[in-house]
C-alpha cells in the first residue's frame, strides 16, 4: 500500500504542521534546551550570581551519594513497577482472551485506572493502605502485621510500587489483549494436538509470539516509572520516610524546587533524558530485528 | 496405526445443531475422505475427532479406546490445517521437532527423525528457515512433516490443499496419497473438492447438512448414489435430475419431459403414478436412441475432445449433456436420447435411491 496525499505547493503542508511543531517547540524542545543550558551553570546560594561551570554539575551529581541512593531506589522501583504491571496485565489479558464474551467488560473496567489522575489514584491507595484509616492498612495491623508505610521504608516502597503499577495495568492490558488476539487460534490448536498442555503452550508459543509487544511495553513502563510517577510518590510518601522512596525524578523536583539548586537539578534531568533516549533507541533496534511475522 | 469409531456423534452450538448423529467405522490404515458443501459440518466432525471440540452426544474411539472426553494431547493424533498453522517464531526444524520435544524424545533421536522426515518430503534445505520465509507449497510440506514425524495413530487433514494453486494441488494430492499408503496411517481427509475426494479416498463420506448422506467407495458413490443430493454433488457436470411418475406397474417411468422409459434391471416398488426423480449423468446422454427428448440449447461449450451442451426441455427442466467429439451447432434445438440402462431412480419426496 503506497497511498500518499499529495499537496500542491508548500504553504498548506507547512500551515498544517505548524501547530504540532509549535507545541513540540514550546513544551518539549525549549524546556529541554533550557535544562541543558541550566545544567552547565551554577548559581550561588542567594541566586545573585551565575557562572558557567561546564560539566561540573554532572560530576558533582554522579559523585553525590544521595543521587546514587535515588538511582538505586529508581532501579528497584522502576523494575518492580514494570514487572508487576506487565505481569498483572498479561494475566488479566490471558483470562479475558479466554472468556471472549467478558472481553468488553474487562476492557471497560481495566481502562479506568488509566483515566484517573495520579493524585486521585494516590489518594485512593492512601485510603486503602493508611495504617489508621485505610481499609487494608487497618486489617493488616489487626492481623498482627506491623504496617505503617510512614515509618517503614520498605513498606513505603511497596506501596508506591503497587500504586504506580496499578495505573499502568490497563494500558498494558489493552496491548497484551490485542497481541493475544493476533495469535491465530489454529496455531494454539496445533500446539495442543502436538501434545502441549495449556501452561506449556503459553510459555512455548504464546509468550514468544507476544515478545515484541512485551518488549515494547517494558520500555514504555520503564519510561513511565522513571518520569510519570512523580505525582503518585508526591501524594503518597513525598519521597520518604527518610529518602526511602526518593527516585531520580523526585530528586530533580526536590533539588530544583525545594532546595533551589537549579544547576544540579538540571544536570539530573539531563541525565534522565539521556537514559530515556538510550532506552528508546534500544527499543527501535530491537523491534526492527525481532518481528516474527 | 489404529481404527477409528464414531457412534451417534452429534454437535450443537447453542440452539443450532450442526451434526445430527454421525456413525463411522474406519479400518486400520484406511483413508476416509469427508466431502460436502461449505457449512455442512466437515470441520466440526474432524475437530471432534481431534479433541478440539467435544461432541454434544455420542462417542469417539481411537484404536478401540474411548477418547470422547480426552484432550487432544492424549489422543496421539496429528492434524494438518488449511492455513498450515505453523509456529511463526520457530524454524522449520523446530516446528517439526516441537511435538517430539514435548514428549521428551531424546535430542539425538529428534535430530535423526527431523532429518529423515525432511528427506522424505524434500525440505532438507529449508530446515533453518522461519515459516514466513517459505512459499505456500513449502509451508504445506512442513505442516505435513510436523504431522508425520510423530508417527501418530491418526492423521487428520482439514482442506490442506485449498490454499495452493491448481498445479501444486494436483502434485501434493498425489504425494499425500503416496505418503499415506507408505506409512499406512489411518486418515481422515476433509475437502470440498470432489476430484480430491474421488482420487484420495478408500471410502468417501458425503455429508449433507450435518448427516452422512452416503458412506461408500468412490466408485460406488459415483455409480450408485444413495440420494439425489449425492447424485448431484458427485460428478461434473452434475447429474441431470428429471421429474416423472412410475408406469406399467413400476416397470417403467413416464418422464414429464415426454418419453416413457422401461427399467432394464426390473420394476421399482410402488404402483403406477408414484412420483419419482430420475437421474442421468450428462456423459451418458446419447445423440441417438429410443427415448428422445428435444433440448432447446442455451449454451454449447466445445472442449476439444468433447462438447458440453446446456439446454431446456419441453417440461421446463434443465438438461446438460456431455458428448464425445465436436457437435455441430445445428440451430437452437436438437434431439438427444436418454439411455434406460444409465438411469438412477430416486423417490421424489425423500430423495432416497429406489433399487429394483
Ligand atoms: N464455534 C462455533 N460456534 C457456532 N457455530 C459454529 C461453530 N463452529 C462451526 N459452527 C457452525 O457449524 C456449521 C458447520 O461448520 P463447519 O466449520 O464444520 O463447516 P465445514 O463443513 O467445515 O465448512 P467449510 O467447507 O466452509 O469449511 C456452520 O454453520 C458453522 O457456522
Ligand atoms: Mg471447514
Amino acid at each position: 500500500m503506497d497511498r500518499k496525499v499529495i499537496f500542491k505547493g508548500r504553504a498548506l503542508p507547512m500551515l498544517l504542521l505548524l501547530p504540532q511543531l509549535a507545541v513540540t517547540l514550546v513544551f518539549f524542545i525549549w524546556p529541554a534546551a533550557m535544562a541543558v543550558w541550566q545544567s552547565l551553570l551554577q548559581q550561588d546560594a542567594f541566586g545573585l550570581s551565575t557562572e558557567f561551570v561546564g560539566l561540573d554539575n554532572f560530576a558533582e551529581v554522579v559523585a553525590d551519594p544521595a543521587w546514587r541512593g535515588a538511582a538505586a531506589n529508581t532501579a528497584v522501583f522502576a523494575s518492580s513497577v514494570a514487572v508487576l504491571a506487565l505481569g498483572v496485565a498479561l494475566f488479566l489479558a490471558v483470562q479475558a482472551d479466554k472468556a471472549i464474551r467478558g472481553q468488553r467488560f474487562y476492557r471497560t473496567m481495566l481502562i479506568w485506572p488509566y483515566a484517573v489522575a495520579p493524585a486521585i489514584s494516590a489518594v485512593l491507595w492512601l485510603f486503602l493502605f493508611h495504617p489508621s484509616i485505610g481499609l487494608i492498612g487497618r486489617a493488616l495491623n489487626a492481623a498482627g502485621v506491623m504496617w505503617d508505610y510512614q515509618l517503614n521504608g520498605n513498606q513505603a516502597m511497596l506501596l508506591v510500587i503497587i500504586a504506580s503499577a496499578w495505573k499502568q495495568v490497563s494500558y498494558n492490558f489493552i496491548f497484551f489483549l490485542a497481541g493475544l488476539q493476533g495469535i491465530p487460534k489454529s496455531v494454539l490448536e496445533a500446539a495442543a494436538i502436538d501434545g502441549a498442555r495449556p501452561l506449556r503452550r503459553f510459555w512455548t508459543v504464546v509468550f514468544p509470539l507476544l515478545s515484541p509487544t512485551t518488549f515494547f511495553l517494558l520500555v514504555v513502563n520503564l519510561v513511565y516509572a522513571f518520569f510519570d510517577t512523580f505525582g503518585v510518590i508526591h501524594a503518597l510518601t513525598r519521597g520518604g520516610p527518610g529518602k526511602a522512596t526518593e527516585t531520580l525524578i523526585y530528586k530533580v523536583y526536590v533539588d530544583g524546587v525545594d532546595n533551589l539548586n537549579l544547576g544540579s537539578s538540571a544536570a539530573q534531568s539531563v541525565l534522565l533524558m539521556l537514559f530515556v533516549i538510550a532506552l528508546t533507541m534500544v527499543q527501535f533496534r530491537f523491534v526492527e530485528r525481532r518481528v516474527h511475522y | 496405526m489404529a481404527t477409528l469409531n464414531l457412534s451417534a456423534v452429534t454437535k450443537s452450538f447453542g440452539a443450532s445443531t450442526v451434526l445430527h448423529g454421525i456413525d463411522l467405522n474406519v479400518a486400520d490404515g484406511e483413508m476416509i475422505v469427508i466431502v460436502g458443501a461449505s457449512g455442512c459440518g466437515k470441520s466440526t466432525l474432524l475437530r471432534i475427532v481431534a479433541g478440539l471440540e467435544t461432541p454434544t452426544t455420542g462417542h469417539v474411539a481411537i484404536g478401540g479406546r474411548e477418547v470422547t472426553r480426552l484432550e487432544p494431547a492424549d489422543r496421539d493424533i496429528a492434524m494438518v490445517f488449511q492455513n498450515y498453522a505453523l509456529y511463526p517464531h520457530m524454524t522449520v526444524a523446530q516446528n517439526m521437532a516441537y511435538g517430539l520435544r514435548i514428549r521428551g524424545t531424546p535430542k539425538d533421536e529428534i535430530a535423526r527423525r527431523v532429518a529423515e522426515t525432511a528427506g522424505l518430503l524434500g525440505i532438507g534445505p529449508l530446515l533453518g528457515r522461519k515459516p514466513r520465509e517459505l512459499s505456500g507449497g513449502q509451508r504445506q510440506r512442513v505442516a505435513m512433516g510436523r504431522a508425520i514425524i510423530r508417527e501418530p495413530k491418526l492423521f487428520l487433514f482439514d482442506e490442506p490443499l485449498s490454499n495452493l494453486d491448481a498445479k501444486l494441488r494436483v502434485q501434493m494430492r498425489g504425494e499425500i496419497r503416496r505418503l499415506q499408503q507408505r506409512l499406512g496411517v489411518t486418515s481422515l481427509y476433509v475437502t470440498h473438492d470432489q476430484v480430491e475426494a474421488m482420487t484420495l479416498g478408500d471410502r468417501l463420506v458425503v455429508m449433507h447438512q450435518g448427516r452422512a448422506a452416503q458412506v461408500a467407495s468412490p466408485m460406488e458413490v459415483w455409480a450408485r448414489p444413495a440420494d439425489t443430493y449425492v447424485a448431484g454433488f458427485i460428478g461434473s457436470p452434475a447429474m441431470n435430475l428429471l421429474g416423472g411418475t412410475l408406469a406399467e406397474g413400476g416397470a417403467a417411468v413416464q418422464l414429464k419431459a415426454g418419453p416413457l422409459l422401461r427399467f432394464p434391471d426390473g420394476p421399482r416398488a410402488g404402483g403406477d403414478g408414484r412420483p419419482v426423480t430420475v437421474g442421468v449423468r450428462p456423459e451418458h446422454m446419447l445423440r441417438d436412441g429410443e427415448a428422445l427428448v428435444t433440448v432447446a440449447l442455451d449454451l454449447v461449450e466445445p472442449l476439444g475432445s468433447e462438447t458440453v451442451l446446456h439446454g431446456t426441455l419441453a417440461s421446463g427442466e434443465v438438461l446438460t449433456a456431455r458428448l464425445p467429439g465436436m457437435v455441430p451447432a445445428v440451430g437452437s434445438a436438437m434431439p438427444l436420447a436418454i439411455p434406460a440402462e444409465a438411469l438412477h431412480v430416486f423417490d421424489a419426496e425423500s430423495g432416497r435411491r429406489l433399487d429394483a
